[in-house]
């Protein structure tokens, strides 16, 4: 590792962090339209929706979750095209800076703009009644899922943020990500659906993902959810890294 | 247009020898350096020397190549063959130590518009891994008349002034060897009276300065050397005043009048092939 790796990222990343609190309308616009669908299945479909849970908000939030997730790491692609676009991209890149700072930077800027969206969120979800009688413990592992979750996808979102030719192309990426949580378990049970979509649904990792936070949200024994889901996030996060450090090297050589 | 001698052929692919070729190593040497895109060769074998201290032009029409050049002088971009050196060093095998003695301000200002002026300079100071980037910010406003500015996010400046800023992130950390591509392309006068002030400063402090243009009265202005790409290949290389003496004096028939640096260049590539190649 270059030995500048740490003070250059911290740089870096210090800049793209002011770049959010100068527009914080994207930690708004980031969590909006997870709040409407909360909102929305809550109060309009939840009544409908036989889950077996004893509040529908509980049974939805993890869902919602992984959806402010999806919509959040656009962003990172986003900017990262941006950069690109505007050519400071190959300043970094023509000077004695380690190299890899400049895309571990956008995504640790993503991690911290999606925990707070994160928050907000949560607090919407109290505010309509969620609640859940978690510890401290419980909490850390929620977050722990969701940091695996969101380094992955954001991984994810350095590939087209890297490659795509219109800043429409760079974010567009992110809508069947944002669509893979209505076929899951995060809004209605599996076992409503016909055959073929249930057996998407359930070896899908969003599934697994939801569940294993509902179990923690509801303090039952996790058991295999949770191993499954970190294998998900897991296997997403360093298939997702190396085809970025594939497209990084092709842009930059 | 004053073109009066058509005598081009002889003079394609002329060689001037340099009066003062002074080090040994100059800062930038460039030898056989080619880069096709696909199909397109883009460079044909470009040799090119530039000393150590010196300001050199390198002119060429819109699609000669230039960025290219650059790009791959600045070890952004890998050429097909031939080498290069800068500093002393080969862009291809020691990129990590080129680039600590560089600076590149590319064709279109590379500035953080969401940061103010003086946080793009501290960043830049920071990534440079530099003492009091603060301190350094603040000198570099107050050279290029920005102190006031400074604290303005970047968004707001005016071309002159944005370029202004993209030229004085270039010069943290004194690096000894500097490329501007087309520093003064889209600017208005006043903006380009102020980058060339900025140019000469630069090279006044010993700064090598490799600048390219498509504006011949630039290179006239600013450049000791001025090097001519065309077709792939630097066609021809040398003072103004060796430039100048390429063609004859006029033999006009009322006035006797210099070749200007605009005869040499038409006559050299030929007043109709720049169109099609952008
Ligand atoms: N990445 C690229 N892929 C394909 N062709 C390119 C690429 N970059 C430049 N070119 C082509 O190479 C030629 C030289 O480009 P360039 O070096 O930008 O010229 P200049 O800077 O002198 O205007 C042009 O015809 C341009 O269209
Ligand atoms: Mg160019």
């Amino acid at each position: 590792m270059n030995r500048h790796f740490l003070g250059d990222t911290a740089a870096l990343l210090g800049r793209s962090l002011r770049h959010i609190g100068r527009s914080p309308d994207t930690i708004v616009t980031t969590a909006i339209m997870p709040i409407a669908f909360m909102l929305l299945f809550v109060y309009v479909f939840g009544g409908a929706i036989e889950t077996g849970a004893d509040s529908y908000v509980n049974y939805l939030l993890p869902g919602i979750l992984l959806i402010t997730i999806a919509s959040g790491i656009s962003y990172t692609a986003y900017r990262l095209f941006l950069d690109i676009q505007g050519g400071i991209f190959e300043r970094f890149q023509s000077m004695p800076i380690a190299r890899s700072a400049v895309l571990w930077a956008h995504v640790l800027t993503s991690l911290v703009a999606n925990l707070v969206s994160l928050v907000v969120v949560v607090g919407v979800a109290l505010l309509i009644g969620f609640r859940t009688g978690m510890n401290v413990l419980g909490w850390l592992a929620v977050a722990g899922i969701l940091v695996l979750f969101t380094l992955a996808l954001t991984w994810l979102a350095v590939i087209p943020g890297l490659t795509a030719t219109s800043v429409d192309g760079a974010s567009a990426f992110s809508y069947p990500l944002i669509l893979l949580p209505f076929v899951s378990s995060a809004f209605v049970p599996t076992g409503s659906m016909p055959g073929p979509v249930r057996a998407f649904a359930e070896h899908q990792p969003v599934t697994a993902i939801v569940d294993a936070i509902r179990h923690l949200f509801t303090r039952q024994p996790v058991g295999a959810d949770l191993w499954v889901a970190l294998a998900w996030c897991a296997g997403i996060l360093v298939v997702a890294y190396l085809l970025a450090a594939v497209a990084y090297r092709r842009r930059i050589s | 247009m004053t073109l009066t001698l058509r005598q081009p052929s002889m003079l394609t692919g002329m060689d001037i020898p340099s009066a003062t070729q002074p080090t040994p190593e100059p800062a930038i040497h460039v030898r056989g350096l080619e880069k096709s895109y696909k199909d397109l060769r883009v460079l044909r074998g470009v040799d090119l020397d530039v000393a150590r201290g010196s300001i050199v032009a390198l002119l060429g029409s819109n699609g000669a190549g230039k960025t290219t050049m650059v790009r791959i002088l600045a070890t952004l971009l890998r050429a097909d063959a031939g080498t290069a050196r800068v500093n002393s060093l080969d862009v291809a095998t020691r990129a990590a130590d080129v680039r600590a003695s560089i600076s590149l301000t590319g064709q279109f200002a590379a500035v953080d518009e969401i940061l103010t002026g003086r946080e793009n300079l501290v960043l830049i100071a920071r990534l440079r891994h530099l003492k009091d980037p603060g301190g350094i910010a603040d000198d570099l406003l107050a050279r290029f008349s920005l102190t006031e500015a400074g604290g303005r996010r970047v968004g707001t400046y005016s071309g002159g002034m944005r370029r202004r800023l993209d030229i004085a992130m270039s010069l943290i950390g004194n690096p000894p060897v500097v490329f501007l591509d087309e520093p003064t392309t889209g600017l208005d006068p006043q903006a380009r009276l102020e980058v060339w002030q900025a140019v000469r400063e630069l090279a006044a402090g010993g700064t090598t300065v490799l600048l390219t243009t498509q504006y011949l009265d630039e290179a006239e202005q600013l450049a000791d050397r001025i090097a001519i790409l065309h077709e792939g290949r630097i066609v021809v290389d040398g003072t103004l005043g060796e430039l100048r003496r390429l063609l004859p004096p006029a033999t006009v028939e009322y006035v006797e009048k210099q070749p200007t640096l605009e005869d040499v260049f038409l006559t050299l590539v030929g007043a109709g092939t720049e169109q099609g190649q952008r």
